[in-house]
C-alpha cells in the first residue's frame, strides 16, 4: 500500500509518529497511575507500588470514594447543567445580535465584553462573594449558577457570534421580508441552525464549569453544597490518606467531561472548523 | 393596488462620499413588469433593497399603493422578495419554506396547505414538497424561491437577479416562465438585472441607471430607438450601439473616420447653441451596410460572428490612418461575408443615425418614432 502524499518522506513520518508517541505516554502516566490506583487495595496504593499493576481488582476504593462524592457528583450535575445552557442561549442570544444585527456602538460592546474573558478570577472573588451576599444568594448553588452563567457570557458570545457570522444575511433578509421580526428570525431560523454552535459552546462550558475549584469553594463554604471538585479536595484533606479512595474519587470527578468529549467530540471538531473551509 | 413611487430617494452608505442611488424619481404602475438595469455598482439592488426595506433611505420617500413606507419595516410593506442566491431556509422542506411568511401571518392550516399545494403545482415542484433545499437542483431551488413569494400574495413582487446562478439554457426558459407568470397575476413587479437582454425581453418598461443615476425609462423598444443618452445607446443591445466620439462637425456634417454624416437641421442647432465643435455619433450595427470601396466608414476587419442567417463582422476603425481600439460590429445578411485582416467601407443608413452632445452625452436628435 504506497498512498503516501509526494514529497513525504517516510524518515520523517516515523521520527514524528516517535515523537507524538513519548509525549502521549508522558501525557497519560499520570492517568495512568490514577487509574491503577482506583482499583487497588489501600495498603498497594501508595508511593512505592504506584507503578505496579494491581495484583487483583479491588472495588473497595471506588465504593468508598463514591459513597463520600456521590452528594456532591450531584451537585455539581445540578450546577452544570443549567449554567451550561443558559449560558450557551445568553451567548446564541447575543452572537445572532453582534453578528446580524449591528447597532452604532455594537463593535465596541464586543470588544470590551471580550476584556470579560480575560479577567483572572481572583480578581473578582471578593466582588462576587460581597454581591452574592447582597442578593441572598451566597452559598447556594442558585448564586454559583449565576457566577458560571455570567462569567460564561464573553466566550459563548464569541463562539456564536463566529458561527453567526457565516450564515448568509440573506436568510434572514428573507424572513424579515416574509414578515418575522427579529425574534421570530431568531428562534425559527437561527436557533435550529445553531446545533454546531451550542455543541463547542457546550462542550466548552460543560468542561469549564464542572473542572472550576475556585469559584466554587469560594462561593459556597458548606461541604454538602460544594461540587464535586471541591468536595475531592477534601477527600484528601484527612490525616491518614488512603489514595485508592482519593484516585477513586478522581476517576469519578473526571468520567462526564471525559463522556462529553467521546459522545460529542466529533461535532466539535466539526463545529471550530466548519466554514473555515468552503 | 400595487403602485409604486419613488421620490428623490437617496441612499449613501456610511463612509462613502459617492451616492449608491441619486435622486432617484420613478413611477411604476400597478401590474407593471418593471426592470432595473445596469452595470454592477449602478444602484439597481440598492434601489430595489430601499423599495423592500432591507436599505434605510437618506432622504426622499419610497411609496407603495400611494402609502409612504419609507419608514416602514420590511414586513409591513406587503411585499416578496426573490433573492439571487434564493436565500431559502436550509432546515426547513420545500412546503415549509413557501408557508413560512403564512405560519408568521397567522394564516390557517388550511389555507395554508392550499395556497402551498397551488404553488408547488403551478411552479411543478408537487415531487419535491418533503425536500429539503439541499436535496434539490438549482433550477429547483429557484422555483421554490418564486413559490415562496408566490404564495404570499403581495402587492409587490422584488426579484434581485433571480436568473443569475442557472445555466444558460435553464435561464432563458426561465426567463419566459417567469414572464408568463407575471401576466398571468397581474402583480407589480420590480426586476433587477445586469443583463441587458433579459430586461429587455421581460420588461414592460426598463429603467437603465448608471452611478446611481436614472438614465432613462421607457418601453424596451423606446430605449432601443431614442437612446437618451451615449451610456443608455451603449448598454442597451447586442452587440452594442457603435459609436464614433469627438466626430467634428463642419458645415452640415460631422466627419466620422473620413465619411462625411449629414446632420438635420435642428440637430445643428442643438450643437450651435451649446457652443460644441464635435459630437458622438452613433449607429446600431443592423443601420450599416457595406459599401464600395471608399464609400463608407474604414474598417479593418478583426472577427466575424457567424449565426447562421446572418453574421455580425467586427472591425477597428480607421481613423486618419491609425486603427482605434473601439470595435465597430456590421450586421450582414447571407451573402456578404469577408475576411479577416480586410478591409471593409461600413456605410450608415440615411436617416438612423443617433447623434449625441460630445459634452452631455445627452441625445441630440428629434425622437422621430416615439
Amino acid at each position: 500500500m504506497t498512498d503516501r502524499k509526494p514529497g513525504s518522506n517516510r524518515k520523517a513520518r516515523v521520527v514524528g509518529l516517535v515523537a507524538l508517541s513519548i509525549l502521549a505516554v508522558v501525557f497519560l502516566t499520570p492517568v495512568y497511575v490514577m487509574v491503577v490506583a482506583s482499583v487497588k487495595p489501600p495498603n498497594q496504593a501508595d508511593a512505592i507500588y504506584m507503578w505496579q499493576l494491581p495484583e487483583s481488582l479491588e472495588t473497595s476504593g471506588i465504593e468508598q470514594a463514591w459513597a463520600k462524592l456521590k452528594p456532591n457528583f450531584v451537585n455539581s450535575l445540578l450546577l452544570v447543567l443549567p449554567a451550561t445552557i443558559i449560558s450557551s442561549t445568553i451567548g446564541a442570544l447575543n452572537g445572532f445580535i453582534f453578528a446580524k444585527m449591528p447597532f452604532r456602538g455594537s463593535n465596541v460592546l464586543f470588544a470590551s465584553l471580550l476584556l470579560g474573558m480575560f479577567i483572572p478570577y481572583q480578581v473578582v472573588l471578593i466582588p462576587i462573594v460581597r454581591f452574592l451576599q447582597y442578593v441572598n444568594l451566597y452559598g447556594s448553588i442558585s448564586g454559583l449558577i449565576l457566577v458560571h452563567v455570567v462569567y460564561g457570557i464573553p466566550i459563548t458570545t464569541l463562539i456564536f457570534r463566529n458561527y453567526y457570522e457565516q450564515i448568509p444575511s440573506e436568510i434572514l433578509e428573507a424572513s424579515q421580508v416574509d414578515g418575522a421580526t427579529p425574534f421570530q428570525a431568531f428562534t425559527r431560523l437561527m436557533l435550529p441552525l445553531s446545533l454546531p454552535g451550542f455543541v463547542v459552546a457546550g462542550i466548552f462550558q460543560f468542561t469549564n464549569i464542572w473542572n472550576d475549584f475556585i469559584f466554587g469553594i469560594t462561593v459556597i463554604p458548606d461541604p454538602a453544597k460544594q461540587p464535586i471538585t471541591v468536595a475531592l479536595n477534601n477527600l484528601s484533606g484527612t490525616l491518614s490518606i488512603e489514595w485508592n479512595a482519593v484516585m477513586a474519587g478522581a476517576l469519578i470527578a473526571a468520567i462526564p467531561t471525559a463522556l462529553v468529549y467521546v459522545v460529542l467530540g466529533k461535532y466539535f471538531v466539526q463545529g471550530l472548523t466548519s466554514g473555515s473551509v468552503k | 393596488m400595487g403602485d409604486v413611487a419613488f421620490r428623490g430617494a437617496t441612499r449613501q452608505y456610511p463612509g462613502s462620499d459617492f451616492r449608491a442611488v441619486d435622486e432617484l424619481d420613478l413611477d411604476i404602475e400597478d401590474g407593471e413588469f418593471l426592470v432595473l438595469v445596469g452595470p454592477s455598482g449602478c444602484g439597481k439592488s440598492t434601489s430595489l433593497r430601499m423599495l423592500a426595506g432591507l436599505e434605510p433611505v437618506n432622504s426622499g420617500t419610497v411609496s407603495i399603493g400611494g402609502r409612504d413606507v419609507t419608514d416602514f419595516a420590511p414586513r409591513d410593506r406587503d411585499i416578496a422578495m426573490v433573492f439571487q442566491n434564493y436565500a431559502l431556509y436550509p432546515h426547513m422542506s420545500v412546503a415549509d419554506n413557501m408557508a413560512f411568511a403564512l405560519k408568521i401571518g397567522k394564516v390557517p392550516k388550511d389555507e395554508r396547505t392550499e395556497r402551498v399545494g397551488r404553488a408547488a403545482k403551478l411552479l411543478d415542484l408537487v415531487d419535491y414538497v418533503g425536500r429539503t433545499p439541499k436535496a434539490l437542483s438549482g433550477g429547483q431551488r429557484q422555483r421554490v424561491a418564486m413559490g415562496r413569494a408566490l404564495v404570499r400574495k403581495p402587492e409587490v413582487f422584488l426579484m434581485d437577479e433571480p436568473l443569475s446562478n442557472l445555466d444558460a439554457k435553464l435561464r432563458v426558459q426561465t426567463r419566459t416562465e417567469i414572464s408568463a407568470l407575471q401576466r398571468r397575476l397581474e402583480t407589480t413587479t420590480v426586476y433587477v438585472t445586469h443583463d441587458q437582454v433579459e430586461a429587455m425581453t421581460m420588461g414592460d418598461r426598463v429603467a437603465v441607471l448608471d452611478r446611481g443615476t436614472l438614465q432613462q425609462v421607457g418601453s424596451p423598444q423606446e430605449l432601443y430607438k431614442t437612446p437618451d443618452n451615449v451610456f443608455v445607446a451603449g448598454f442597451i443591445g447586442s452587440p452594442g450601439m457603435n459609436l464614433i466620439h469627438d466626430a467634428p462637425v463642419s458645415g452640415t456634417t460631422a466627419n466620422c473616420a473620413g465619411f462625411e454624416i449629414a446632420l438635420e437641421r435642428d440637430i445643428l442647432g442643438r450643437i450651435a447653441s451649446e457652443n460644441s465643435e464635435t459630437v458622438t455619433i452613433g449607429l446600431r450595427p443592423e443601420h450599416l451596410t457595406l459599401g464600395s470601396e471608399g464609400v463608407g466608414i474604414p474598417l479593418i476587419v478583426v472577427g466575424i460572428e457567424e449565426l447562421g442567417a446572418d453574421a455580425y463582422i467586427y472591425g477597428e476603425l480607421m481613423e486618419r490612418g491609425e486603427r482605434s481600439s473601439s470595435l465597430f460590429a456590421i450586421r450582414v445578411q447571407g451573402e456578404a461575408r469577408r475576411r479577416v485582416g480586410s478591409t471593409v467601407w461600413a456605410s450608415p443608413i440615411p436617416g438612423e443615425t443617433h447623434v449625441f452632445s460630445t459634452k452631455t452625452g445627452r441625445r441630440l436628435n428629434d425622437s422621430p418614432r416615439r
